[in-house]
């Protein structure tokens, strides 16, 4: 009878409240309960705690997967299988299949990064946020698009080289049907940052957003000090402004071209920038 | 290894990761980190043993050598107090409300505590698993879980004072004192 009566300990009534303990030892447990209301009081409370919880943030249980998790999830698994077939065939293929596999994607996780992930996260997601803004407004201006037109190629990339402390390079997006229209400086949080617009046939305007992300990263000697080493990131698909946006971060200057394109559209543009920059 | 049951993995990462940081933005970047991680820790994972628990291994590791920066960053610039702002906030309706004044308690946990408390209750982990997660004795989730649970309670019982009313030290009756 004492052991049945003797008060639960706080171990017992959290086996009780998260469902850990089962069987007979949950009779048992539950049985004691009666016998105490103290702990009766604190089990209702706590199971409160644990629906209230439980309930938080459900919804994300139930929304579709963003595109970018898709694809590092099928990056990590098919760099599995790769992994796996490699082994099959020796440890040298294992080794190649493995780095091309993984490749750039995952360059940012290798030890010898210096940012944390998550700050640097932060830097990025409002980089990206200033670019989709800086698209929405002067995507659509009809008369002002840009400060610099196109046909003064050479001024524009000098001045926005001088003003953002790194030599820039306008890339060419002819093949894919994009012509320059020009571009402009806007302010961002380390300094200076550059926009640069260009239109297809159809109308359509893409920009190309860039400028150092991390305010100290805006010497006047540009971004390859050493603090900016290991500064980059995996290319990244971001929805959440008004339009959507490809970006990266390469030697602590950021890049992203947003424009009101499909994933895989836009996708290959960034990749077509990427190459030439 | 199934591309699916890493795909089926994705959407408690994210909850959890949510709960976590407060924060859809720095959440998801968080999961992605974790998924790149796990690219290239595949010869770490013993096929056949706990994916979940691994990737949520994977996730803590990321957070604990990160999180402090981010702090740091969110207090230097761009954190607000929900009070200081209450007066900018348009009335949303009570589940929402609810779910604010929630994850507004949880963020004013210790990491510690609010790591042990989410996996428990959100992920329904077992105290041995969550203690294999963090690498922390079982003991110890216990007490952080108990920690957690009245400090938690506390926090939502204090009534959600507004700064005047914060301002007046003695003002309220209640009990229950909340700790800054």
């Amino acid at each position: 009878m004492d052991r049945n009566s003797s008060p639960l300990t706080e171990s017992e009534l959290h086996r009780l409240v998260d469902q850990q303990a089962q069987g007979a030892e949950r009779a048992a447990l539950v049985a004691r309960l009666s016998q105490d209301p103290a702990a009766q009081a604190t089990v209702a409370q706590w199971r409160q705690q644990r629906d209230l919880l439980r309930g938080l943030h459900k919804v994300v249980l139930d929304e579709p997967i963003p595109p970018t998790l898709m694809a590092a999830a099928r990056q990590t698994v098919d760099s599995q299988h790769a992994l796996q077939q490699g082994w099959r065939w020796g440890g040298m293929a294992a080794a190649l299949l493995l780095s091309f596999g993984t490749g750039w994607l995952t360059h940012n996780e290798w030890p010898g990064q210096r940012g944390g992930a998550m700050a640097k996260t932060t830097l990025t997601a409002d980089f990206v946020r200033q670019a989709s803004y800086a698209h929405a407004v002067y995507a659509p201006e009809v008369r002002h698009p840009v400060e610099v037109a196109a046909a003064e190629q050479d001024h524009l990339v000098q001045w926005l080289s001088k003003r953002l402390g790194k030599p820039i390079k306008v890339p060419h997006l002819s093949a894919q049907g994009y012509e320059l229209v020009g571009g402009r400086l806007l302010p961002g949080e380390a300094g200076a940052r550059a926009q640069f617009m260009f239109q297809n046939a159809t109308g359509i305007r893409i920009t190309l957003y860039l400028g150092a992300i991390n305010p100290k990263a805006n010497a006047t000697t540009g971004a390859k000090t050493s603090d900016m080493d290991g500064q980059e990131t995996a290319f990244r698909f971001a929805t959440e402004g008004a339009v959507p946006s490809f970006y990266w971060v390469d030697q602590g200057f950021g890049y992203a071209l947003t424009g009101p394109l499909k994933r895989d559209a836009l996708m290959q543009l960034a990749q077509t920038v990427y190459q030439q920059l | 290894m199934d591309r699916n049951d890493l795909i089926a993995q994705i959407p408690g990462l994210r909850r959890y990761a949510r709960a976590l940081l407060g924060n859809s933005w720095a959440a998801d970047d968080l999961v992605q980190d974790t998924l790149e991680r796990a690219c290239s820790k595949w010869r770490l994972w013993a096929v056949g043993s706990d994916l979940r628990a691994w990737l949520f291994t994977l996730m803590h590791n990321l957070y604990a050598s990160n999180g402090r920066r981010v702090v740091r960053s969110q207090q230097a610039g761009t954190r607000v107090d929900i009070h200081d702002v209450a007066h900018e906030l348009v009335a949303p309706d009570q589940a929402i409300d609810l779910g604010l004044d929630l994850q507004r308690c949880l963020l004013m946990l210790p990491e510690e505590q609010r790591t042990v408390l989410l996996l428990v209750n959100l992920e329904d982990m077992r105290y041995e698993d969550v203690a294999r997660v963090i690498g922390i004795p079982i003991g110890t989730v216990m007490s952080r879980l108990s920690r957690a649970r009245t400090r938690l309670q506390s926090l939502m019982d204090a009534p959600a004072l507004t700064p005047e009313k914060r301002a007046v030290p003695g003002a309220s009756v209640s009990p229950l004192r909340r700790l800054k």
